[in-house]
């Protein structure tokens, strides 16, 4: 898509997309590049000599028993944050757009959560569910239930679960009011003038015209969980007990920060790339779609 | 109160149209709702007014304790609690500020002006360049992690606010969002100002940029917590005590999370670093909604 009206200057344009292109070129481009190159090569200790050493890396990395173990956990941990998160976000936006008092109060007490860092809501929840000074990893303890997040693995993998999604309910919220906003009252009163009950009218009327909001929600969702939550897993549990809630976005911090270990960090980075490219590509193919209906 | 347990029933008690039930049980979960929020607030409000012993024998109540000036005195001016060492919390505080700000307003800077070259001019490679800052959206900070870091490293800017920042500032969202809605700036208005004698740059600044307003206060509502809220990169980047941003400086107090260490100062430093995101969030919070729910279209 194109202006009709333009302006003819010859080197403004380049000028004006000088800082963005050069930032783009020099901080994404050329280290993602480099990423790419390394993750074909093996490079000895001083990073002074590099062989071409084709998918060996790759090899490495895929067939590594822990890095399955990861890759296993990622999937369980993007799936509960997604489910839960949308799912109580769905819930309160239903009720809080229905017409009952108050509605106003209780977007504002929703939404503010998204202002929060993932690492403040890790150590918020820390500060709750620690089994030695929280108020209920004590109650838990003191109720006969032996909770420890930072020795059992389910419990850690449930405390950072519920931080992430607790962070990102707010954010889905905002999201599924402005589609439930964007329905026409019209429909819904037809449908209760015939006699259909609130689920009913729920289930055959709102979730289905929600279906683009939610499908969106779901792609940005799984992308938060992949990425952002780097910072609660890194403020709750460093990734333990053991590598009890280690995600693929840790584990490439730790193999090639930690561990400094380039060419299985560059591997895994490529395998991230592939990831993001084909959830970007999945978004952008049903905005295209969501345009072009509308 | 009794309606929480009645959640589970929530379509039964939908059904009953004229019931005290539907009108209570909407309001039961919204409230539950506000709840589960706010309570992890509450108590770290309330850690941060107890001492460190009271927390670390596990008996923090549920109601303020009288160590509030003393709490937040020690995060924002010392250096050492009993049991850690710290930076000063008000250099923090700035860093994040540094952080955020640049982060926002060179996001917006630069993004204007491509989204301005894209949508205003014609010239060859056009399309290139609209592609190479789309990709950007598909290479975030953790798929290129460790060579960013050596280009960053290489040109000396470790532990420098512009490593911490420009790495961050090209952004495809906002020069998309830029674009979409110069694309809605009528043909005449554009022919008007070019009849009267406008260049490319005067009507940049007295109209689009006017035009603009709205849209740079959504995006900067968006984009300042974004940019205060960062972990990955300054974990990364920033070595020296002196350079570290508050919410890295948090996880580093707790260390391992051992019970006797200073939970008091810790929770201090956590309500002084939430303060300024939420601000913004609930003072701006209009443009807030206009801009994430336009950032994402």
């Amino acid at each position: 898509m194109q202006r009709r009206v333009i302006f003819d200057n010859k080197a403004l344009p380049y000028l004006l997309l000088t800082p963005q292109v050069a930032v783009t070129l020099i901080f994404f481009i050329w280290p993602a590049a480099q990423a790419i190159w390394q993750s074909v090569h093996l490079q000895d200790a001083f990073g002074l000599r590099a062989q071409f050493v084709w998918f060996e890396n790759f090899e490495a990395v895929l067939t590594d028993p822990n890095y399955l173990d990861t890759l296993w956990i990622t999937v369980i941990f993007c799936a509960a944050v997604t489910l839960l998160s949308l799912g109580a976000a769905l819930l309160l936006a239903v009720l809080a757009d229905s017409k009952i008092k108050g509605a106003g109060a209780y977007k504002t007490l929703l939404i503010w959560p998204y202002a929060l860092a993932p690492a403040v809501a890790a150590v918020l929840w820390m500060f709750i569910f620690n089994p030695e000074i929280g108020v209920l990893g004590r109650a838990l303890n003191n109720l006969g239930y032996a909770w420890d997040y930072r020795l059992n693995d389910t419990q850690a993998l449930t405390m950072v679960v519920l931080a992430a999604s607790w962070k990102q309910v707010s954010y889905n919220f905002i999201f599924f009011l402005a589609g439930l906003q964007a329905i026409p009252r019209s429909v819904l009163e037809a449908a209760s003038i015939d006699g259909a009950s609130a689920s009913r009218r729920f289930w055959t009327i709102i979730f289905p015209l929600l279906s683009p909001t939610t499908f969106f929600l779901l792609v940005v969702n799984i992308v938060y969980a992949f990425f952002e939550t780097f910072g609660t897993i890194h403020a709750l549990t460093h990734g333990g007990p053991g590598k009890a809630t280690e995600t693929l976005i840790f584990r490439v911090y730790q193999d090639g920060v930690v561990n400094h270990d380039l060419g299985a960090s560059s591997a895994q980075s490529v395998i991230l790339m592939v990831i993001v490219i084909g959830l970007t590509a999945i978004q952008f193919r049903f905005v295209e779609r969501k345009v072009h209906y509308s | 109160m009794t309606p929480k347990r009645n959640s589970g029933e929530r379509n039964s008690g939908e059904r009953t149209s004229s019931g005290a039930l539907a009108n209570l049980l909407p309001h039961a979960i919204l409230i539950l709702g506000v709840l589960v929020f706010a309570f992890p607030i509450y108590m770290t409000l309330i850690g941060s007014t107890w001492d460190a012993a009271t927390i670390g024998r596990g008996n923090l109540p549920l109601t303020p304790g009288g160590e509030l000036l003393t709490n937040y005195n020690a995060a924002w001016n010392e250096t050492q609690g009993t049991r850690i060492l710290h930076t000063r919390v008000r250099i923090m505080m700035w860093n994040s500020l540094v952080m955020a700000l640049v982060i926002a307003l060179g996001k917006i800077a630069i993004s204007i002006l491509s989204a301005y070259a894209v949508a205003f001019f014609r010239f060859p490679l056009r399309m290139v360049f609209f592609w190479l800052i789309f990709i950007t959206l598909m290479l975030p900070v953790e798929v290129r992690i460790i060579p960013t870091y050596e280009v960053v490293a290489n040109l000396g800017l470790i532990d420098t606010y512009a490593g911490l920042t420009i790495p961050l500032i090209a952004s495809a969202t906002a020069t998309l969002l830029f674009r979409q809605f110069f694309l809605t700036i009528p043909d005449e208005l554009v022919e008007a100002a070019k009849i009267d004698g406008a260049g490319a740059v005067r009507f940049f600044v007295d109209v689009v940029l006017p035009l603009s307003r709205t849209n740079i206060a959504a995006l900067f509502v968006i984009l300042f917590i974004y940019g205060w809220n960062q972990y990955l990169w300054p974990l990364l980047v920033t070595n020296s005590a002196d350079m570290e941003t508050v919410v890295i400086g948090i996880t580093k107090m707790i260390g391992n999370g051992e019970a006797a260490t200073d939970w008091n100062v810790i929770m201090a430093t956590t309500v002084l670093a939430m303060l300024p995101p939420v601000a913004v969030v609930v003072l701006m919070q209009r443009w807030f909604v206009k801009g994430l729910v336009d950032s994402e279209k």
